[in-house]
């Protein structure tokens, strides 16, 4: 690559990408770069960091909207949500022990991935869905709107949803406006051991299906021995009106009483272990090997158990499993065999798998990503065209000559 | 007046074929005949819940399959025929308006439940289910579906994919696309496509969130997963009536400050609480200038520490009165106006147009008190009840549609109201659509650069403009179209 180009307002990040298409030289796109190494490497002569971007650029608390530059860091706007008592809902992940970097995430990097945490099981939905509007440069070098900073908008076509986990292929985002909401006064976790992987998920399944509200949902397969959890371990989170808590914790350890011994986790042993969900490194319990790799599969929960015990078959597997179960996390060698095993798990169950981290020599030479049906590989195709006609954007980040 | 596009003159001379055509590829089955093309029997499908604009269909089919879906369109598409697709025909923009030229899709008898399953929190169900009809089947064991329009008893979810519908306690739960994870799509092309499934989110593109909302421009979707979940143990609403809209609309900004997020958030103006009480007599203050319901739910501890916050932030704005349900059937009767809203304004006005833009809800006072203004202008009564958690307005502007001046007033009074939404921040359409009704105004929200890569997206599902065609894209600069007037 022959340099980064590191805008400092849209009128820049649209003279890039005229200049990229002018020059026939595609993009590398990114924000900090901490999920560079995520799915396929990008051919690109030229770099566009929207790092330079920065800065809340309208936060109404009693409006519960936020809006800021694509490039701004992530704890720069928790910092900010923070001083009212508010938070972002997705859980925005922290990959940097994945990933081994150093420099936090963007909120334009967040929702380019469409990375959400352990909230995602609840209605809130995943990130694309707190997005109200974006500000994206498409390879048409335009600046577009989609959305705006209202809560319900469904005028026209929703290109915010089409943006939000395009993994910056059919547009740079520029600037995001977010939902955000009241952080919950308080959180607690239960953790029920149990024999096997169905039960954790079962378990689950029931405090899910409870009325109880559980915002977290998630397996540790060997348990944590530090929190003294040995075996199969499901947890559940609970996020409310504190004074709600004790009855709800109480009725919830009732639903789950069937299940295996159950754990009070409060206060920080309980935010600890969800940090630790959200970033997978419970999955990895230390440092990254640089060697492994690292997919994510997402299937229906009842499902979580037996591709996790395909995946165990296949290769020495560790695993994490969110989402109600239905999230599986797993590391093991980066080999293709390996992710043979792991396509053939995703599809036998229904599901979807990502290629998350891998050396360049897997992640250039396999499908990180499910291929798509032909009619709609064609509709793919088309509107990639429609969107980057001139392909400059992070070509071949999501599928070869894509 | 509105304009759609010239029929194909080709086509309707064609249409004795076209009918025979459809007739083999959905035979009568044991709900009755697949097609229908006499003119009585397509009166029906004339219109839909936007009943000011009215134009019968070549033909209507009444597919019971995905694949007589896939059949209809693939032979509409080698004949270059326009599809219009239709669910229980509620949409209140015109959504399902037909073509004198086009084919009706119904979706009404795609209406079985195909799967529930509690484990996963899912049900599989095909497209012309109405929205009720998914909570009824799950509702015995505790669960529900979330989203709940206002036309919830009658209105099916494969429209309310296309709309990305609402609702009143959308605030808590999302709307249509947070409550989805898989979809059967068919193409303009025929194709079937299967789209998400039990599973949380796509590994690639978001082709689940792109089509929701779309207003069946992109294909249509003739199976449906959604999300189900259980239901709160219970809820209960209080009322609180205050001495302006100003007033009113700082009450939302104090709850939402408070943290505590109610599970809805409804706010009825003067002309709407009396509309509804007079329909109702549900009780409501007819002195106040503003009325909020506010619903929170959990065990009946929770609800009374709830109900007494939001008691006390109320207080603080020197209410005309605050009424706290003690019970279910108290709840109901607060809710027994606002859920009659549209029926009460019906009564007191023949028609009446509802509109649906969104605004910032900072600016509620002020988009409240210039209405009123353009009101007494125009010369045409206007109630507001509307999502106010969310800044969702649905002000129902009266007018007599046997008068075409007034209607015209109707319209324009309507179309100034979404230039004033979108003028302080907000959009044309919260949960509605834009339909034939706000298609001419999508400029007013967008360049037209921005309108032309939507229209770029339209084209690459359907690059013929085949399906639903002068929905949503203005016609003015759009290549597909010469655009001739109807009535």
């Amino acid at each position: 690559m022959s340099g980064v180009m590191v805008p400092e307002d849209e009128a820049g990040v649209v003279e890039v990408v005229r200049q990229a298409v002018a020059d026939q030289a595609p993009l590398a796109v990114e924000g900090n770069g901490t999920k560079r190494g995520m799915l396929r490497p990008v051919q690109a002569a030229r770099g566009l960091s929207t790092s330079g971007l920065r800065g809340i650029t309208l936060y109404k608390p009693a409006e519960m909207v936020l809006a800021a530059r694509a490039g701004t860091p992530i704890p720069e706007i928790e910092a900010a949500l923070a001083e009212h008592g508010q938070m972002l809902i997705g859980e925005p992940p922290d990959f940097s022990a994945l990933f081994g970097t150093s420099l936090p995430a963007t909120l334009g990097g967040i929702v380019a991935t469409n990375l959400t945490g352990p909230r995602r099981i609840a209605s809130s939905g995943a990130v694309r869905d707190q997005v109200l509007g974006v500000r994206a440069v498409t390879g048409h070098a335009e600046l577009v709107r989609s959305g705006g900073r209202v809560h319900k908008d469904v005028t026209g076509l929703d290109l915010r949803k089409l943006l939000a986990g395009s993994h910056g292929t059919l547009g740079v985002l520029t600037e995001i406006t977010l939902k955000v909401l009241p952080r919950p006064g308080g959180a607690l976790t239960l953790a029920v051991v149990v024999e096997t992987l169905e039960q954790a998920v079962a378990a689950l399944s029931a405090g899910l299906g409870s009325p109880f509200g559980v915002s977290g949902a998630a397996v540790l397969p060997d348990g944590e021995p530090a929190l003294g959890l040995h075996g199969p371990t499901a947890l559940l989170r609970l996020e409310d009106v504190a004074e709600f808590l004790p009855h709800r914790s109480a009725a919830l350890r009732g639903v789950l009483a069937g299940f295996g011994s159950v754990t009070l986790l409060e206060g920080e042993a309980s935010g600890m272990v969800w940090r630790a969900v959200r970033d997978a490194r419970l999955l990895l319990g230390g440092a990254p090997g640089a060697e492994e790799a690292v997919w994510r599969l997402s299937v229906r929960p009842k499902a979580g158990p037996g591709v996790a015990a395909a995946l165990r078959a296949a290769f020495p597997a560790r695993l994490l499993l969110d989402w109600g179960g239905g999230l599986v996390w797993a590391a093991g060698p980066a080999t293709e065999a390996a992710h043979e095993a792991v396509v053939h798990a995703a599809q036998a169950a229904g599901g979807t798998f990502t290629l998350f981290r891998a050396p360049d020599a897997l992640r250039a030479s396999v499908a990180v990503l499910p291929a798509e049906p032909a009619a709609l590989a064609a509709i793919s195709a088309r509107v990639k065209a429609a969107m980057d006609p001139a392909g400059v954007l992070n070509p071949g980040r999501m599928r070869a000559g894509g | 007046m509105i304009e759609l596009p010239a029929p194909d003159r080709s086509v309707l001379a064609r249409r004795e074929e076209i009918l025979a055509a459809l007739r083999t590829l959905v035979p009568p089955g044991a709900r009755g005949e697949g097609v229908i093309g006499d003119p009585i029997r397509l009166k029906p499908y004339e219109t839909d819940g936007l009943s000011a604009y009215r134009q019968p269909p070549l033909a209507v089919v009444l597919p019971e399959t995905t694949e007589q879906v896939a059949a209809v369109l693939r032979y509409c598409h080698a004949n270059r025929i326009r599809i219009v697709p239709r669910g229980a025909g509620t949409s209140l923009s015109g959504g399902a308006l037909p073509l004198e030229d086009g084919v009706v899709v119904g979706m009404m008898r795609m209406n079985r439940i195909l799967e529930v399953d509690y484990a996963d929190r899912l049900a599989v169900v095909q497209a012309g289910v109405t929205n009720i009809g998914i909570t009824q089947a799950v509702a015995a064991d505790g669960f529900f579906y979330a989203p709940d329009p206002s036309s919830q008893l009658a209105c099916m979810i494969g429209g309310n994919v296309m709309m990305n519908s609402g609702g009143a306690h959308c605030l808590k739960y999302g709307v249509t696309a947070n409550n989805l994870l898989g979809l059967t799509f068919v193409t303009i092309e025929g194709e079937v496509i299967r789209l998400g499934g039990g599973h949380l989110d796509a590994a690639g593109y978001d082709w689940l969130g792109l089509i929701t909302g779309s207003e069946g421009q992109l294909g249509i979707v003739t199976e449906v997963t959604v999300r189900i979940l259980r239901a709160a143990e219970g809820a209960r609403a209080m009322l609180g009536a205050f001495r302006s809209n100003e007033v009113a609309g700082q009450v939302v900004d104090a709850i939402i400050a408070s943290g505590i997020i109610p599970v809805a958030l409804e706010f009825m103006d003067r002309p709407a609480i009396h509309a509804c009480e007079a329909f109702a007599n549900a009780g409501y203050p007819l002195d106040a200038e503003a009325m909020l319901i506010i619903e929170v739910e959990g065990n009946l501890e929770e609800q009374d520490f709830l109900l007494g916050q939001l008691k006390q932030i109320c207080a603080r704005f020197d209410p005309i009165s605050l009424r706290v349900a003690e019970t279910a059937e108290e709840s109901l009767a607060i809710w027994k106006g606002r859920k009659g809203a549209f029926g009460a304004v019906g009564r007191i006005s023949p028609d009446y147009l509802c509109m649906d833009g969104t605004i910032p809800t900072g600016e509620l006072p002020h988009v409240l008190r210039r209405m009123g203004e353009m009101s007494e202008a125009y010369g045409l009564k206007v109630a507001n009840i509307f999502h106010a958690g969310d800044g969702n307005l649905h002000p129902l502007i009266m007018f007599d549609a046997n008068d075409p001046v007034s209607f015209g007033k109707a319209e324009a009074f309507g179309a100034d109201i979404l230039r004033l939404c979108v003028e302080v921040g907000g959009c044309l359409t919260g949960e509605h659509g834009v339909g034939v009704e706000k298609r001419d105004l999508m400029p007013v929200q967008f360049l037209p650069h921005e309108l032309a890569q939507q229209r770029r997206i339209k084209s690459a599902f359907d690059p013929l403009w085949l399906l639903n065609p002068a929905k949503v894209f203005p016609l003015e600069g759009n290549p597909a179209f010469a655009p001739q007037a109807v009535a």
